[in-house]
């Protein structure tokens, strides 16, 4: 029982996004529509952290026959990104000249990109904008289905629309898309999914396609205010030790030494917000800048 | 922009019905086609604790009649290896299935059981985790097979894992043996189209009474271990001549024997190469690799993580090649066995492409928006306290903002980790264990006795969100439901622990902050054992919470960002400034209206939204 092979290989679709984006409806209903045009389809996801705002992945693989169920890297024909941040980290899986980029330019910032409280502090998401990404990518599509299917009703079903903008790039007919559809949404959603699915396909094949460039996230594109040094001062004295200073620091930069007086264990990490000052019963302590604070407040 | 046109001239549109039942294939992952062979094979009573990524197997299995299977969660690995055992000394064909740490709770069972063999077949399914994708380590269960001489079938993809589970009942009956069938992550969760069969009921077994194989006392057990050894060496003959080992013979220079999800890479990788594919890794057909050795000139082993293949083909003085190329850590993928054979000088290395230079921003999971346990690590974290964590969601609260544990082994863990800490009489600081609601019946009852036993000075939080969320929402006894989701005697965590011994229990709401802070103090202070059930429901399982959202007035807020300490993925920066800091906004579809940031606010901002 040899088996060369002298198959064609598979078509390679990676789907990926932020976990309760609908990565897996996206890549199930791709899936049933080659198992039904009779195709042998491998889709492959790892799940476990999905729910908890990870990244989201699902490997979707077709042809005459498929072996590994993992799309071996820099092979992935179609790169179908329901979150731009999430389409970049996956950008070089793409079949370099010959690949299509297909993401909503949706930002979904982490919470761990707000890790800073300093003055003028940048989130830590600034990914890449489309205009650039799509001219080094060459062959790609970048629209704001979120938006589009906002406009529709319901932000929900931008996997949708993206769903109708991955439609135009295979080769299956669309009633075969519409069939699936309505078979694997639930029955109430089927008008809007339908409605979401015909936007996306619109979309690119109007032709009409600007380099969509979303609003940056909220806190980005602020002034940097100039950097100024600070510090704390505590009037020993008046310091009685209630330990709220300590337990209310965001950056749990205080401590009670051990005469139980507030006192500050890492001033490096203090960043000058004035919580203790103002929570301090017995005004005990101060934040002194060198920046006043009208001028620096904008 | 298309892609692929060459498969469609031929092809015709099937519908849904006609696809199902025309040819009784359909897609399913390869835990619903684990289950499907279970059920196919006529499995009566199946078992399992959670754990992933073998956890659909059981939910799956729940899908198909009651009057068919009895399929429960069982509070562990060990009481559901147990169970099986019970129900195959019964006559009925029984499974357990767990992830690869569970083998190690239920090990004690099952190196008794391969001793006594079985009445109704009885099959492990353990699904391992190359790569840890959500999981303490990535042990190699078929280690595990070799020291309990139970035979390990290795399926590849899901048609397989039907065929092979299916398989696996017969093989149990006919050679008196549990069997095990090793999945791993990337095999449960992958889904392709797959062949049904039909159920098949085995009848008329029921208890066998004999004392000499049901029970293990010294004197038998001396006589059953030789058997053991008999039985591992029929079934290496009965593997040699098995027809689900594949032998592809083509390009005589070089060979490839592997099991499981690895062959899938050769296939991509190296589809010239010829292939001893083995359904099992354990025991090993050592005259038919001998054979398929002889002929070819070279021979690797493709296996993921340890040399179990490898180091046997070796023992028997067969020259092979594995882990020199193959690493022993990680999950394979195509191109993981491709560098390997590149490196062995079978492939010329690929023309490497330049990466494209772009950057992404890091994206760890997170607790969800209002998600329980939040407050009670921020609490936490205030006592500056030495914590003993646990497995579960809670987990996360390892990392910044909310770090706040110190330690985490296994399920059930922290408990008796306090002790010890409490026992070494170095640490100053007040003792935490954590331990959510399922970990705490899994395996925190026994240590929560040798706390108060012993009268270790500690503090037990049990974090009771009343369901197992960390692997997708399972019923627990806690939860006073099913795995089919029928009503069930209710476990209550304050009587049993009041029963366990300990005198100092209170039960508090997990979004009462000032509560929290005041009874973890009091907690904290008292001499001896405490125990604090901090008490919410989970917000994703079973049932999703949304309540109004909240909103930050802007005006009000001063920048100092306390909620985010909160790390909850609701809250992020406005564009306002307050004095050069970013003040705060909520995310009204994110927030769940927990009112934990409210609480926390020192300028009082944080509101209901305005609607």
């Amino acid at each position: 029982m040899t088996q060369t092979s002298a198959s064609a290989p598979p078509t390679n679709v990676l789907i990926v996004g932020v976990g309760g984006q609908g990565v897996i409806m996206v890549s199930k209903v791709l899936a049933a529509l080659c198992q039904r045009h009779g195709l042998q389809v491998k889709q492959s996801e790892v799940h476990g952290m999905a729910k908890r705002g990870g990244s989201v992945f699902s490997h979707v693989r077709f042809g005459e026959q498929v072996w590994s169920p993992i799309i071996p890297f820099g092979d992935a024909d179609i790169l179908v990104a329901l979150e731009w941040a999430e389409g970049l980290r996956w950008l070089n899986c793409l079949k370099r000249d010959t690949g299509t980029f297909i993401a909503d330019t949706q930002q979904i910032v982490p919470p761990v990109a707000f890790r800073d409280r300093r003055r003028g502090a940048r989130s830590g998401y600034a990914p890449a904008a489309p205009a650039a990404i799509l001219e080094m990518v060459g062959n790609g599509f970048a629209l704001d289905a979120t938006q589009i299917a906002t406009g529709l009703g319901n932000p929900r079903f931008a996997n949708t629309v993206l769903l109708g903008a991955l439609a135009t790039a295979l080769p299956f007919p669309v009633d075969g898309w519409i069939s699936v559809l309505k078979d694997m949404v639930p029955a109430a959603t089927v008008i809007p999914n339908l409605q979401a699915f015909h936007a996306g396909r619109d979309w690119v094949e109007s032709g009409s396609r600007p380099a969509e460039d979303t609003a940056r996230p909220a806190g980005e594109g602020i002034a940097v205010t100039a950097t100024f040094t600070h510090r704390l001062e505590i009037t020993e004295a008046w310091c009685k030790g209630c330990d709220i200073c300590v337990k209310m620091c965001p950056e749990r930069c205080l401590r009670l030494n051990a005469r139980r007086v507030a006192e500050v264990a890492n001033p490096a990490a203090c960043t000058a917000c004035r919580r203790c000052e103002w929570l301090c019963p017995d005004f005990a302590i101060r934040v002194l800048t060198d920046a006043p604070l009208a001028a620096a407040a904008q | 922009m298309t892609v692929v046109k060459k498969f469609l001239d031929q092809a015709t549109l099937l519908d849904a019905a006609s696809l199902e039942s025309a040819d009784q294939a359909r897609p399913l992952t390869g835990n619903e086609a684990i289950a499907r062979g279970a059920w196919e094979a006529g499995v009566r009573v199946a078992a399992a604790y959670p754990g992933t990524p073998s956890t659909e197997i059981l939910e799956s299995l729940a899908r198909y009649p009651a009057e068919d299977i009895h399929a429960q969660w069982s509070t562990n690995e060990k009481v559901a290896l147990d169970v099986a055992i019970g129900a195959s000394f019964a006559g009925v064909r029984a499974m357990a299935s767990m992830k690869h740490v569970g083998l190690n709770v239920a090990a004690d069972a099952l190196m008794s059981l391969t001793y006594i063999g079985v009445n109704g077949g009885l099959v492990i399914v353990v699904c391992d985790d190359p790569g840890i994708h959500s999981s303490q380590n990535e042990q190699d269960t078929r280690l595990l097979c070799r020291m309990a001489m139970v035979p390990c079938l290795e399926p590849s993809d899901a048609q397989e894992a039907l065929d092979m589970t299916r398989f696996a009942f017969d093989l149990s009956e006919r050679f008196d043996t549990p069997v095990i069938v090793r999945s791993t992550t990337r095999l449960s969760h992958t889904r392709s189209v797959v062949a049904l069969g039909t159920r098949e009921v085995p009848t008329g077994r029921t208890f066998r009474e004999d004392p000499k194989k049901n029970v293990m006392i010294p004197a038998h057990a001396r006589l059953k271990h030789p058997h053991l050894i008999e039985r591992e060496q029929r079934l290496s003959g009965f593997f040699a001549s098995s027809d689900l080992n594949r032998w592809e013979k083509a390009d005589t220079a070089i060979g490839v024997i592997t099991a499981g999800t690895p062959y899938t890479y050769i296939k991509e990788v190296l589809p010239t190469a010829s292939v001893l594919k083995l359904v099992a890794s354990y025991p090993l057909p050592i005259d038919l690799i001998q054979a398929f050795c002889q002929s070819v000139e070279r021979v690797f082993v493709v296996e993921e993580l340890e040399p179990a293949i490898e180091t046997e083909i070796r023992a028997a003085g067969l020259d092979v090649f594995g882990k020199a190329f193959f690493p022993r850590t990680g999950e394979f993928s195509p191109e993981v066995v491709r560098e390997a054979f590149e490196n062995a000088g079978v492939l010329a290395p690929r023309a490497k492409v330049a990466p494209w230079p772009v950057q992404s921003p890091a994206r760890p999971p997170v607790l969800c928006p209002g998600c329980p346990h939040t407050m009670s690590y921020m609490a936490i974290r205030a006592l500056n306290a030495r914590v003993a964590g646990d497995i579960g969601c809670y987990t996360l609260a390892t990392i910044e903002p909310l770090r706040s544990i110190d330690t985490c082994v296994s399920m059930g863990s922290s408990i008796a980790n306090a002790v010890g800490i409490a026992k070494a009489g170095t640490e100053t600081k007040p003792i935490i264990a954590t331990i959510g609601d399922s970990t705490f019946l899994h395996a925190g009852i026994p240590p929560l006795i040798d706390a108060v036993y012993n009268d270790a000075n500690i503090t037990v939080i049990i974090l009771d969100n009343h369901i197992t969320a960390m692997t997708g929402g399972q019923h627990h006894p806690g939860t006073g439901l099913t795995l089919r989701g029928e009503t069930a005697n209710r476990i209550d965590f304050e009587q049993m622990v009041r029963a366990c011994g300990v005198t100092w229990v209170r039960r508090i709401d997990s979004y009462d902050v000032a509560e929290m802070y005041q009874t973890f103090r009091e907690a904290a202070s008292f001499k001896g054992v405490s125990v604090v059930i901090s008490d919410r429901p989970c917000v994703i399982d079973p049932v999703r919470i949304k309540g109004p959202a909240l909103a930050v007035n802007s005006d009000g807020c001063t920048a100092c960002q306390s909620c985010m300490n909160l790390g909850c993925p609701a809250l992020g920066w406005d564009d306002g400034l307050y004095d050069g800091h970013h003040k705060v906004k909520i995310d009204a579809a994110l927030c769940i209206g927990c009112t934990l940031c409210a609480q926390i606010c020192g300028s009082d901002c944080i509101q209901p939204a305005a609607r």
